[in-house]
């Protein structure tokens, strides 16, 4: 048998891992750290200090404003300088909290040392209130609030805990370094997972271009039967959830759905350690592991950055920003944000930063489509992205729906293949973006 | 430092582009392209050149004075119309037909419909075409192999697809067969017909490349083939002294050419990998009842026109596989 992989399109784009096998490192704390409230899908927390507080690392600042929040907590130790907006890395201004880091004095009763402890005694519900309590999202990058996926909805039953070591980006590596250094906790994280959510059994993905990990992860997990770690073929965009529960399960996530509905909930390895650091070690989620890389930078790195700290910083700690970049990326190649501006700050949901040289950085120039099939042929969803781009340019919106333009993951792998360099997914956004409110206004009615 | 680039996602793009993708195409030619050469001589040399230039020059010429557009010659694809063509038609053919030729490929066939991705038909069997109903007997006689140095000059044939249409019903096949060259002389390519269409063995070449440089898929070629052979193997099952066996229908005509190049044309094919199947299914047929039960010995150019012309209504009807909607278990 092959190795397993998603079965509907897919690519294959360079993997350029300039930054695996470097060591977690701090990269130290930068003067001023800048916290933006909404760090999270769902609503903004509610800030609780003012300017002129101080504020202790692991405080809280923000609280959960809803069922679909999460809390904030300072990630230094310092005065707040302000309550106010802020440009943030989709380059608008919004809500967030400035510090001015003074020290690195924690809350009382969080465990700071770094030995490993299996054990936990804790409930369900125990576990659950502290994943909230510790402001933990989904760190791959939907920042989706980790306590709402463990509330299973009434009338589903979760069957099966799958973990996101898939690392499908090209450039990334912070899962792939959290895996070879965090391998035993990890494991007690997803025991604690399993017990929030209630099943069984659980599932690693890695993808087989990181067999370190998958060997280390496969020991690690070799104790508990209800854990297997599988590999999974190099395929793009195979972290996506609907495609990661398919590789692994042979399971269709339906058109709108959520993994819950075929019985499955996915965590991404960053999230499954913020939670056994919040459940073993009391400490909430104030800090990630960031790759920061690129073709001509001098020390691509992983560190493991304080959330508010400014992507500029990190920059400079990785050797400073190279003469010849034209983009910085927040994210990957295929996902990821370009940055207007260089001292927006890291957040929960950032995995990287990414640095484009002069000749990567441009598009080339759009060309008829010839009708190649190839976007068809490479789109993990189904979906005719050159038929989806003529729609959008003919404002066509309402037929969008039919061609199920809402499914689209926004991948990219589309525009990634197109001969011609048609900016298919421009269009496909505005495409999503205007049918969404046609069916609001829909709904409304 | 100047200003940061900003653009939505991906910031990748892959080495993929549409000159590429048609020296991709023009490079599986040259076996064909050389096999022909070794068989027919200089004459081809001056047909393909002569088609070549001709494409090139009124795409650019209609683009710059007439839609006074992009100009779009450099993308390869006239220089794929004009080898194209040039493969279609006998090696003896006067160079001004081989002009009117590429003139209506590319005025009629591409550019009446906006260029590059818009047309329906495949212009250049748009051209062959309207060739073959305007000079009927230029087109219907071929030269004999080896006789390297003529051109127009060049003793005559008959093909043997038009050999066995003539005998068919008047004769057992097997004795049409009597005055045929052998399989092996078919393979490669060692008999009557178009420049491009005679050898066997070179275009399974280029199919081969093709599906190895993945520049086109399986489904198309192989779907129109194994169609034709199934239909020609029950007929010749049903009666083998009335109908020629499946492997003559392969080696002779346009089949493999039409297969391999025309039916696989980007633009006038089918967007789905099930439309393709679709598509090719019919091919096969049509091409089998032109060749069998129709007017004229070869059918698979107008078997191909005909279903380019279904293309929008399949494009529209037949849908890929979407993800989520029915959970399937393989
Ligand atoms: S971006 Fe959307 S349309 Fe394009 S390949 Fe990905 S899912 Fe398909
Ligand atoms: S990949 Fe580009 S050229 Fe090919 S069909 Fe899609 S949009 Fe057209």
């Amino acid at each position: 048998m092959g190795l397993l992989t998603f079965s509907l399109g897919g690519i294959h784009p360079p993997e350029n891992k300039i930054s695996a096998g470097k060591k977690i490192e701090s990269p130290g704390l930068p003067e001023i750290v800048t916290i933006p409230l909404a760090q999270h899908l769902g609503a903004p927390s509610k800030v609780v200090v003012a300017r002129g507080d101080t504020v202790k690392t692991g405080q809280i600042i923000a609280e959960a404003n809803g069922f679909v929040s999460t809390n904030i907590h300072s990630s230094v130790t310092g005065k707040v300088l302000k309550v106010d907006l802020f440009p943030d890395s989709s380059g608008y201004r919004r809500q967030a909290v400035q510090i001015q880091v003074e020290e690195d004095d924690w809350v009382e009763g969080i465990d700071l040392s770094d030995t490993l402890v299996k054990d936990f005694d804790k409930s369900q519900d125990e576990i659950r209130k502290i994943i909230l309590n510790s402001g933990i999202v989904g760190l791959g990058g939907a920042t989706f609030p980790s306590h709402v996926k463990l509330m299973t909805p009434k009338g589903k039953t979760a069957e099966y805990l799958i973990i996101n070591g898939v690392e499908c980006e090209p450039y990334l590596t912070a899962d792939h370094a959290l895996m070879l250094e965090k391998h035993d906790e990890l494991i007690v994280g997803v025991r604690i997972l399993m017990k929030g959510l209630g099943v069984e059994k659980a599932i690693i993905g890695i993808e087989n271009n990181k067999p370190d990990a998958i060997k280390i992860m496969e020991k690690a997990s070799a104790e508990f039967d209800s854990i297997v770690v599988k590999p999974l073929k190099v395929q793009y965009p195979q972290g996506g959830e609907k495609q990661l529960v398919q590789a692994l399960l042979k399971r269709e996530v339906p058109s709108g759905g959520l993994p819950i509905d075929v019985g499955v909930v996915a965590f991404n390895v960053g999230t499954v350690y913020a939670s056994y650091l919040a459940v073993q070690k009391n400490r909430p989620l104030l800090e990630r592991v960031v790759t920061v890389t690129g073709k001509s930078v001098k020390k691509p790195s992983n560190f493991l950055t304080r959330v508010g700290t400014p992507v500029s910083y990190l920059i400079e700690k990785a050797g400073g920003l190279p003469e010849d970049t034209a983009k910085v990326i927040n994210g990957g190649p295929m996902m990821g944000k370009a940055l207007s501006r260089l001292d927006v700050p890291i957040v929960k949901g950032s995995s990287g930063i990414l640095l484009l040289m002069e000749e990567e950085a441009y598009r080339k120039e759009t060309q008829s489509c010839i009708r190649c099939t190839k976007c068809v042929t490479v789109c993990p969803m189904g979906l005719e992205p050159y038929l989806l781009m003529t729609q959008a340019e003919k404002a066509m919106y309402e037929e969008m729906e039919g061609e199920k333009v809402m499914d689209c993951i926004e991948c990219g792998s589309c525009v990634y293949t197109c001969p011609s360099s048609r900016p298919l997914l421009d269009y496909i956004r505005l495409g999503k973006g205007e049918l969404g409110k046609i069916l609001r206004a829909r709904k409304a009615v | 430092m100047n200003k940061l680039v900003v653009s939505p996602s991906p910031h990748a793009r892959s080495a993929e582009s549409v000159p590429k993708l048609m020296y991709g195409v023009m490079i599986s030619l040259i076996p064909a392209l050389g096999v022909s050469i070794y068989f027919f001589g200089i004459s081809v040399l001056i047909i393909t050149a002569v088609s070549v230039l001709s494409c090139v020059l009124f795409e650019f010429l209609i683009q710059k004075y007439m839609l006074k557009g992009k100009p779009s010659h450099k993308d390869g694809s006239a220089i794929l119309t004009g080898m194209l063509l040039a493969f279609t038609l006998p090696a003896n053919l006067p160079v001004w037909i081989v002009i009117i030729g590429a003139l209506v490929a590319i005025g009629v066939g591409k550019m009446t419909f906006g260029g590059l991705g818009n047309n329906i038909f495949n212009p250049a069997l748009v051209g062959r075409v309207f060739l073959f109903i305007s000079f009927p007997v230029a087109m219907t006689s071929w030269p004999e192999p080896l006789q390297r140095l003529k051109y127009i000059n060049a003793e005559t044939g008959a093909t043997p697809l038009a050999v066995m249409k003539e005998g068919m019903g008047k004769q057992p096949v097997s004795e049409i067969m009597n005055e045929l060259p052998g399989y092996l002389d078919m393979f490669i390519g060692k008999m009557m017909g178009s420049v491009g269409e005679v050898a066997a063995i070179a275009l399974l070449i280029g199919l081969i490349y093709l599906l190895w440089k993945k520049i086109i898929t399986w489904h198309i070629p192989v779907t129109i083939l194994a169609t034709v052979v199934v239909f020609t193997g029950i007929l010749w099952l049903i009666d083998p002294e009335s109908y020629a066996d499946p492997l003559f229908h392969l080696l002779t005509g346009g089949l493999l050419l039409g297969a391999i190049y025309m039916a696989t044309d980007y633009v006038t094919s089918p967007m789905t990998k099930k439309g393709m199947i679709i598509y090719a299914i019919f091919i096969g047929i049509i091409t089998v009842l032109i060749r069998v039960f129709g007017a004229y010995p070869e059918g698979v150019q107008f078997a191909i026109l005909i279903m380019n012309a279904f293309v929008p209504l399949l494009n529209k009807y037949i849908k890929p596989k979407r993800f989520g909607k029915e959970v399937k278990h393989g």
